[in-house]
């Protein structure tokens, strides 16, 4: 029977480790509601999220209470509209017209955020594809909630140059198209390689083709508890370390995996994945680079980072998997610059720079994730980063990502704030030397060797 | 038989296992099991009980507990047994 030293150490980590379930997403596929006449599209799509969707915020609630465990955001996401909207938008502002009623639904039924405004052409475009990468500045200039993700490479397909130039090209220009509120739009912009079909967090949660028509996946957290456990194993060697990342790791995600068995069933939706993340927020305690300062780092960004940030990234998984019977999603360690007080006040110090991120992303969960740079970086540069990262991404067989956000009319050293859980963060700087003759020469990067495993 | 864990947090005062053993008494609340200790002149207790027998939604419950709580000066909490088994049971 459960005592009370186990009852007290749970409701510890809840209430003073910020131990949540980060994210409930509903997966919607609109497959079903494709039309050639564009009205009849919005409609459709309206009334099948809706319909899905309407108890899920009360349901998120409801778990909430009973286990006393915050339920910090419930989401949708839907299948890739460049998909769903190719029939029926012939120009942008169509497919903008495709974000309004996500944006709008999305308010109704109380989510936060509705992702799947995206397109997979990680090796080639079709014309639906173009006009909604096209589209995006003025998607999500005029939504509040929906965001945006763009698939441009995998290990298996390789990298589409031509797709990484445009969006250099794009998210400097939802940068500018929002520029009122510092470039907030490129916040919910995030590209990828090797994008997962069922990824809860946002911005990049999409519902892929090759999931059923409604699925339920979870997102757990909790930095501050695996921080908290590693204080008390101070000094001691890497095995001891290991084994508490694994213990608090499996404890987290079995909380996971309960929430989501319980919205699967009171929804009456299929149980999809848990992603095993651990996802920080800017609140104090809740922070991944704590952890790193923990093991032993002054700051994060500091040499040891990269092997640390490894280690703690394959323990949440080995600790993970065992408690829940499905893991998917990201599942790992996020390392957002502005959503991590720590990571913030690292690269205040001087300690971390772009590069240092370029590298971490290697062995962390996605990518370059939520980090400002200055206005006035060009497109080709942008394009450059990203292909670095497609690169890393592709040769590893691992997701990676690039959300940066050029703060039009703000220079390095200056801060953005774009509120809530998406934080505040200093800009960095970026490489001044150009890249523009390789972005410029168009075409694809050949899938590398070792993925012609058939 | 539907298991649930009430914690009770706070300043130790006279009355206070009564006035929540009371409670659950009036709304047909079975108690399984209960531990408590004081540490540091703080009230520390959990309770195993059974909801079965309590017509209230659960939302109901923990919250009314948590006013009783609130009343008497300390922290009453109900959770569904099921967090703590999944998160410390294989």
């Amino acid at each position: 029977m459960i005592n009370l030293y186990e009852v007290t150490e749970t409701n510890k980590m809840i209430e003073k480790e910020n131990l949540d379930v980060r994210t409930i997403t509903l997966g919607i596929s609109l497959l079903d509601c494709i039309d050639s006449d564009l009205e009849k599209l919005n409609r459709k799509i309206y009334e099948k999220i809706y319909g899905a969707a309407k108890d899920l915020v009360k349901t998120g609630e409801e778990i909430s209470r009973e286990f006393g465990i915050p339920i910090v955001n419930k989401r949708i996401s839907v299948t890739p509209i460049a998909l769903v909207g190719g029939a029926a938008c012939k120009s942008v502002e169509d497919f903008a017209s495709v974000a309004k009623t996500l944006d709008q639904v999305a308010l109704e039924v109380g989510v936060n955020f509705i992702g799947g405004y995206s397109a997979l052409v990680s090796k080639g475009m079709t014309p639906a594809d173009e006009l909604l990468i096209r589209s995006i500045p003025l998607a999500l200039s005029a939504t509040e909630r929906v965001c945006s993700s763009v698939n441009l490479g995998s290990t298996k397909t390789g990298i589409n140059m031509d797709a990484v130039k445009l969006m250099g090209e794009i998210i400097q220009s939802t940068a500018e198209y929002t520029k009122e509120a510092d470039s907030l739009g490129c916040a919910k912009l995030v590209v990828f390689c090797n994008a997962p079909d069922d990824n809860p967090f946002m911005a990049g949660a999409f519902h892929g083709v090759t999931e059923a028509d409604k699925v339920i996946n979870v997102g757990v957290s909790g930095p501050g508890v695996v921080k908290t456990a590693l204080e008390k194993v101070r000094g001691e060697n890497f095995e001891v370390l290991c084994e508490t990342i694994k213990r608090t790791a499996f404890k987290v995600t079995r909380v996971g995996q309960l929430v989501a068995k319980e919205a699967s069933k009171m929804l009456k939706v299929p149980f999809g994945i848990v992603d095993l993340s651990l996802a920080p927020t800017p609140a104090i305690g809740d922070s991944v680079a704590d952890i790193l300062c923990e093991m032993g780092l002054e700051y994060a960004g500091a040499p040891g980072t990269t092997a640390a940030l490894a280690l703690l990234n394959d323990q949440v998984k080995k600790g993970g998997v065992m408690a829940s019977s499905y893991v998917g999603g990201l599942s790992g360690a996020f390392i957002p610059v502005s959503e991590d007080q720590g990571m913030i006040d690292a690269v205040r110090a001087g300690a971390l720079t772009l590069e240092k991120l370029e590298a971490m992303t290697c062995v962390c969960s996605v990518g370059l994730d939520m980090i400002a740079i200055p206005g006035d970086t060009k497109a080709t540069t942008i394009s450059g980063i990203i292909a670095d990262e497609m690169a890393i991404g592709m040769v590893n067989q691992k997701t990676t990502a690039v959300r940066v956000i050029p703060v039009i009319g703000k220079g390095v050293g200056e801060t953005v704030e774009f509120g809530g859980l998406l934080g505040y963060a200093p800009i960095m700087p970026v490489n001044r030397f150009s890249c523009d003759a390789f972005v410029n020469r168009g075409g694809r990067i050949p899938a590398p060797i070792h993925s012609f495993k058939n | 038989m539907k298991r649930t864990i009430i914690t009770v947090v706070g300043k130790d005062t006279v009355g206070i296992i009564a006035r929540v053993c009371t409670y659950l008494a009036e709304n047909g609340i079975n108690i399984l099991d209960i531990s408590q200790t004081i540490v540091q002149g703080y009230f520390n207790m959990m309770m195993i009980v059974d909801t079965k027998g309590c017509g209230k939604p659960f939302g109901d419950m923990a919250d009314e507990m948590a006013a009783l709580g609130e009343e008497i000066g300390v922290v009453i909490k109900c959770q569904k047994e099921e967090i703590f088994d999944k998160m410390h049971r294989i």
